[in-house]
């Protein structure tokens, strides 16, 4: 079959798949976020730490849960890394270097999962299992419930209440996270995805001489690395390692595997606030944007210039021949608009256009169709500024949902528009300003300059993949980009809460003729427009002097 | 509760020109306003708009870096910039200077009144206290605030109102209130004062037009955080652009980069802001509105549910005849003759409109003949409830059903049918006898306003339900909501009523407008997200409402709701378009700086610009020009036709969003061609 046509078939595929799921997933988050009953596990828990699971929070405590539990996870995660020595079935790898861990530590908390180590030579079973596993899981159900909370703001009407953190979070990981991450392991087990407590395997190589293959208890990890939309691998080489993706049919449910739960709580949305063509236009937005970078990046992919790819027939540089271009693309484009991170193939080695839609698929704030709960926070926002404006364009306060959107709300979300930006752009500008950035670089000139990018993009997104290039063990690079996950979630995280607050406090209006339909495809346009119009307003520059300049040599 | 009993069509469309309006535009205010503007440049009164204050930072950096390596393009860049700046503080100082000149003249008769207390002794206008009473006689003018305690007047309001009808105020009741600055024409009255000096109505008025008192509106606030969030994004870009440039090998000079900056931040509704809110505020006191606050013109535009009075509102204020209906054989002739005549001598309206509806359709003659003169007139009493005359030895009355067919001792089930069905139909029947046989019924009706059903219509599209409130019993008030095609009314309403319903809408999250005039509409009034108080109302209505009209007309809160629409479209509008116009800038300046270190970026230059420098400056200029070209629009206000909210943001997405994208593209374009010219260029 042909490459081209076997590439559409899998999309469809993929697609069919996610319309499938996504209605029932949706609804069923949606009775975990608002059911009154607990199961009994959890009841047990709640009793054991002391947590009234019956009373709401205000958003300052439900924040300072928020921080507190990722503050705890961060310090614990770091002491597992520096106290490995100690651990059981550590293969004798040594203690992580303070930086390394300072780094990975915010990564897998922040559900950034950025990996400036090799994991395989750097840490044992224990700190993956009882570390980063279990961070991926942690750091996806905290991004659930964040997501939980801004949906009670638009539900609830005249209430300072806007849920219970650690209620949402036992559900989130309870009823959602770990079910799935298991049944989401066996399937992998089936495709062939490895599993095993050993430290490795020898084999002869083709050279006569004994090579010893690492091993991993992968398909667990790689379940909710992807469903998490996490992405640390537990090899470097992430996706593209056999262990880790042996086959089409792995790469095809890897990639299910990180939409399935960010497309689902468009439907979650659409459910809690009574009515479910609201979440399907945000999903239309999503899935529009996802599409129409997957396109561009498939055309640029396969109409490469220079003599070696075309004689390749196609950019082949840097991707697993057991994937080709569109899978390699399509699994590209679905980590960039999510917040995964996890690669399939190098988004170094891409053409300046397909490299340049990673890029910006990043920078547009990861919302096709985005981190698990983070996805549908960030077009929650960029709809609330839409409707600010097309508000004011109709002669209105503008409101969203009922909720008026005054100072508070503005300022809310104007802070969240500006953080990811303002690390992004200082933080890259820091880096190339410095003198030993240029030595850092994997390439000269404008693609050293999309690494650095990049890098940040990265970071500041949550994202966590990487344009391999950049070499970033140095401290400055182990501590800014750390930093700049920890800003790019919590700062976030905060104004998110804050404006779910302020929305909760507002009595629900009713909508009439003269307020403007949020249901219908217009807002869609006037999302995605808005969503496309400020990235691109902003990164423009940048953008310019990276990929736009590579594209258009 | 009272009517206003001024009757207005509701279709007036009121144009500029009252005696405190501005007027249209006109570009020689441009000029007068220069000398303001300049003043503006300080940088205290910058640091109040944080967008402006970053091109007047920048034009300042600009200007020591051309003053220290001069060339023509940094000083050509720096005069821009200034020129930006200036253009800037213009549209503000035009729109303050509109209301300047009207304050200007109502400061006049402020300040030159004198006021006459009761004991004689005379003080200026400006030195009353609140309790003192003054004489105002015939030709004086009223010197401050009040009501009137002892005697009636006629009195001129037209200073105030523009309305040359002279009204009439008297003591206690109603029609008590009387404005400092008002002429009275007859009689004398004593007026206590009621406002301290320098709160009066002129007082505050002089005060709303100059823009002294303004202060910014939620929205305005709210959108000034969003514009500071662009600035602040693109302050960021550009900063970061630098260290960018420099490895990518291509520093840039300060120039260029401020110049990026100017033309990026949202400078265009930067610089109109604060024009769009005093020329919002214009807009209603051209229409004789005033308002005590800016807010409340913007809750206008969120109003979803006004109240309004049936009487002068949506009827007519007073009953009329509309259709004779003859009863046990008569003839209708010889019942319009009969109704004609039992009215000549009727002097109330509905009196009147019996023999003006006999004249219009039965050619009868309205005035009464010389002979008819001569007739015994039985005029209406409490308790009769009849009136009529006697002529030739007849006796024709005209009157409430009970008490004609009690005089005239006549049982007919025909006639009380059809009074019932009259009443039913909310019309009042008045039957008509001559001696002792029943001639038929007069139908009075209230006769709802032309054109307001489409005008409830036009509401209603904009998402507003009207509601008609009214003392009617509830029959009456269904057929006239029927026929006036409002949402929903209130019969027999009591204060208490209107005051339960507005809570109730507001407890649904509904923002209400009403009007009132009486004290006892004072707490709705105060309740009321708007409330207008009219003119010829009670002081305390005038306190409780947060706006006065002057006309006194009702209709006109369909006006305002309007007014509060056009200001948050214009700024919406502008915004758009303001974020939109960045596109074309990016594709002028980018290339213009990068195209040298990677030459396939001359791509971007899409407009073909014709070099480096033409393309930034050229840019720059536009930017400038463009705030000059949008004042007319600030000032009037964008287009607005009452419709749905998808219509009204598809029109205006596709003229300012799409608009603001392919407009810049032309304007530099064309500038470029004339930049290209100077030297060095």
């Amino acid at each position: 079959m042909d490459d081209t046509l076997a590439g559409l078939l899998q999309v469809v595929l993929l697609l069919v798949l996610l319309a499938v799921c996504h209605a029932p997933l949706g609804d069923y988050m949606a009775r975990v976020f608002t059911s009154e009953k607990d199961w009994r596990v959890e009841a047990a828990l709640y009793r054991l730490v002391r947590v009234d699971a019956s009373s709401g929070q205000r958003w300052p405590t439900y924040a300072a849960g928020v921080l507190g539990f990722s503050f705890v996870s961060i310090v614990l995660l770091y002491l597992l890394q520096r106290l490995q020595p100690l651990l059981p079935m550590s293969f004798g790898r040594g203690a992580v270097g303070p930086a390394t861990a300072f780094n990975t530590a915010i990564s897998f908390v922040t559900n950034t999962n950025w990996q400036s180590y090799v994991p395989e030579q750097v840490l044992g079973n224990t700190v993956q299992m009882a570390g980063l596993t279990v961070q991926n899981i942690l750091s996806a159900a905290v991004g659930l419930a964040v997501a939980a909370a801004l949906i009670r703001g638009f539900v609830r009407s005249g209430t300072d209440r806007i849920g219970n953190f650690w209620v949402d979070l036992t559900r989130a990981t309870f009823r959602i996270m770990l079910p799935m991450a298991f049944v989401a392991s066996v399937l992998l087990l089936i495709t062939g995805v490895t599993m095993s407590l050993r430290a490795g395997v020898d084999v002869t190589g083709v050279d006569g001489a004994t090579h010893t293959l690492p091993l991993a208890p992968t398909a667990s990890q790689e379940a909710v690395k992807m469903l998490g939309t996490n992405g640390g691998g537990i090899f470097n080489a992430n996706s593209a390692h056999p262990f880790e993706n042996p086959n089409a049919l792995s790469n095809l449910l890897e990639i299910f595997l990180m939409l399935v739960v960010p497309v689902a709580m468009t439907r979650t949305f659409g459910t809690m606030v009574g009515n479910r063509r609201q979440g399907t236009v945000l999903l239309s937005v999503m899935g529009m944007l996802w599409g129409a970078l997957l396109a561009v990046a498939w055309f640029a992919e396969t109409h490469p210039n220079g003599p070696a790819t075309l004689a390749a027939g196609g950019a082949l540089e840097g991707k697993e021949v057991r994937f080709g271009i569109p899978t390699s693309i399509l699994f590209g484009v679905s980590t960039t608009g999510t917040s995964t991170g996890a690669v399939n193939s190098l988004h170094d080695s891409y053409t300046g256009g397909a490299g340049g839609v990673t890029l910006l698929n990043m920078l547009l704030g990861e919302v096709a169709p985005g981190g698990v709960g983070a996805g549908l926070v960030g077009i929650l926002v960029v709809a609330l500024v839409a409707m600010f404006l097309a508000g004011l364009m109709v002669g209105r306060t503008p409101e969203y949902l009922g909720k008026k959107l005054g100072q508070r709300e503005v300022t809310v979300a104007a802070v969240y528009i500006l953080v990811m930006p303002a690390v992004v752009l200082l933080g890259a500008a820091l880096a190339i300003a410095l003198p030993g950035t240029p030595g850092a670089l994997g390439n000269t000139g404008a693609h050293g300059f999309s690494e650095v990018l990049y890098a940040f993009a990265s970071a500041a997104n949550n994202n966590g993949s990487a344009f391999a290039g950049l070499t970033v063990t140095s401290d400055f690079f182990q501590s800014a980009l750390g930093l700049a996950m920890l800003f790019g979630r919590f700062v976030l995280i905060l104004a998110v809460l804050a404006l779910a607050g302020s929305l909760a406090e507002q009595k629900r209006v009713e909508a009439g003729a003269g307020t403007l339909a949020t249901d219908k495809p217009l807002f869609g346009v006037l999302v995605g427009g808005t969503l496309i119009l400020v990235a691109a307003l902003t990164f423009f520059p940048a953008l310019a002097l990276g990929p736009l300049a590579e594209a258009v040599a | 509760m009272t009517t206003p009993t001024l009757e207005r069509d509701p279709e007036r469309t009121v144009t500029a020109g009252g005696p405190v309006g501005a007027g249209a535009f006109r570009p020689a205010q441009l000029w007068a306003s220069l000398p303001d503007a300049l003043r503006k440049l300080d940088p205290r009164t910058q640091l109040r708009n944080p967008v402006m204050f970053v091109v007047w930072t920048g034009s300042v950096l600009v200007t020591l870096d051309a003053l220290w390596r001069p060339t023509l393009f940094g000083w050509l860049i720096a005069v821009w910039l200034w020129f930006t700046v200036v253009f800037a503080n213009l549209a503000e100082a035009v729109a303050e200077g509109r209301g300047k000149a009207q304050a200007e003249t109502l400061r006049r008769t402020r300040r030159d009144t004198v006021a006459r207390l009761l004991d004689g002794t005379t003080t200026g206008a400006t030195e009353l206290r609140v309790g003192d009473r003054v004489v105002v006689e015939a030709g004086e003018t009223i010197p401050g605030d009040g009501d009137v305690v002892e005697g009636i007047a006629t009195v001129d309001e037209s200073a105030i109102t523009g309305e040359s009808a002279p009204v009439v105020r008297e003591a206690g009741g109603d029609r008590s209130s009387v404005t400092g600055g008002t002429t009275v024409l007859s009689d004398r009255i004593v007026v206590e004062i009621t406002t301290k000096p320098g709160e009066s109505f002129v007082d505050r008025m002089i005060a709303l037009v100059e823009g002294a008192s303004r202060q910014k509106t939620p929205n305005e606030i709210a959108l000034t955080i969003l514009l500071a969030a662009l600035t602040i994004i693109f302050l960021l870009a550009v900063v970061a652009l630098q260290p960018m440039s420099a490895y990518a090998g291509a520093p840039q000079s300060v120039v260029v980069l401020v110049a990026l900056l100017v033309c990026l931040i949202p400078t265009t509704i930067g610089a109109l802001l604060s024009a769009i809110g005093i020329a919002g505020m214009d807009r209603l006191v051209q229409r004789n509105v005033l308002a005590k606050s800016g807010r409340a013109v913007e809750a206008a535009g969120d109003i979803d549910t006004l109240l309004l009075d049936k009487t002068g509102t949506i009827t007519f204020g007073n009953r009329q005849a509309t259709e004779l209906i003859p009863t046990g054989g008569a003839s209708t002739r010889e019942l319009a003759e009969a109704a004609r005549l039992s009215s000549l001598a009727d002097q109330t309206p509905e009196g009147r409109s019996v023999v003006a509806l006999c004249a219009r359709e039965f050619g009868l003659a309205p005035e009464a003949s010389a002979d008819e003169a001569r007739a015994e007139f039985v005029p209406f009493t409490a308790q009769t409830r009849m009136s009529g005359l006697d002529v030739d030895g007849r006796r024709i009355r005209k009157g409430a059903a009970s008490a004609v067919l009690a005089a005239t001792g006549v049982r007919s089930g025909e006639v009380d049918r059809l009074v019932e069905r009259i009443s039913d139909e909310g019309g009042t029947p008045l039957v008509v006898a001559d001696g002792e046989r029943v001639l038929g019924v007069i139908r009075l009706s209230d006769v709802v306003k032309p054109g307001i059903a489409a005008r409830f219509a036009e509401l209603r599209v904009m998402g507003i339900r009207t509601v008609m409130v009214t003392g009617d019993n509830p029959r009456t008030a269904r057929a006239v909501a029927a026929e006036a095609g409002v949402d929903d009314h209130l019969a027999e309403a009591t204060p208490e009523d209107k005051m339960a319903y507005i809570r109730a809408e507001q407890e649904g999250g509904r923002l209400v407008a009403m009007t009132g005039d009486g004290t006892n509409d004072a707490p709705a009034l105060a309740q009321a997200d708007v409330g207008v108080a009219m003119n010829t109302g009670t002081a305390a209505a005038k306190e409780a409402g947060n706006m006065v009209d002057l006309d006194s007309d009702p209709t006109k809160l369909i006006e305002i709701v309007e007014i509060g629409k056009q200001l948050l479209i214009t700024r919406g509008a502008l915004t758009t378009f303001s974020v939109a116009n960045d596109l074309a800038k990016y594709f002028a300046i980018l290339p213009a700086m990068f195209a040298a270190l990677y030459p396939s970026l001359g791509a971007l230059n899409v407009m073909g610009l014709h070099s480096p420098q033409s393309a930034i400056l050229s840019a720059v200029i536009f930017n400038a020009l463009i705030i000059i070209a949008l004042i007319p629009l600030a000032l009037r206000g964008v287009r607005y036709r009452p419709s749905s909210a998808s219509v009204l943001l598809r029109r205006n997405l596709l003229l300012y969003g799409l608009g603001g994208v392919v407009l810049p593209f032309v304007g530099i374009f064309l500038i470029d061609l004339l930049v290209r010219l100077l030297p060095g260029m």
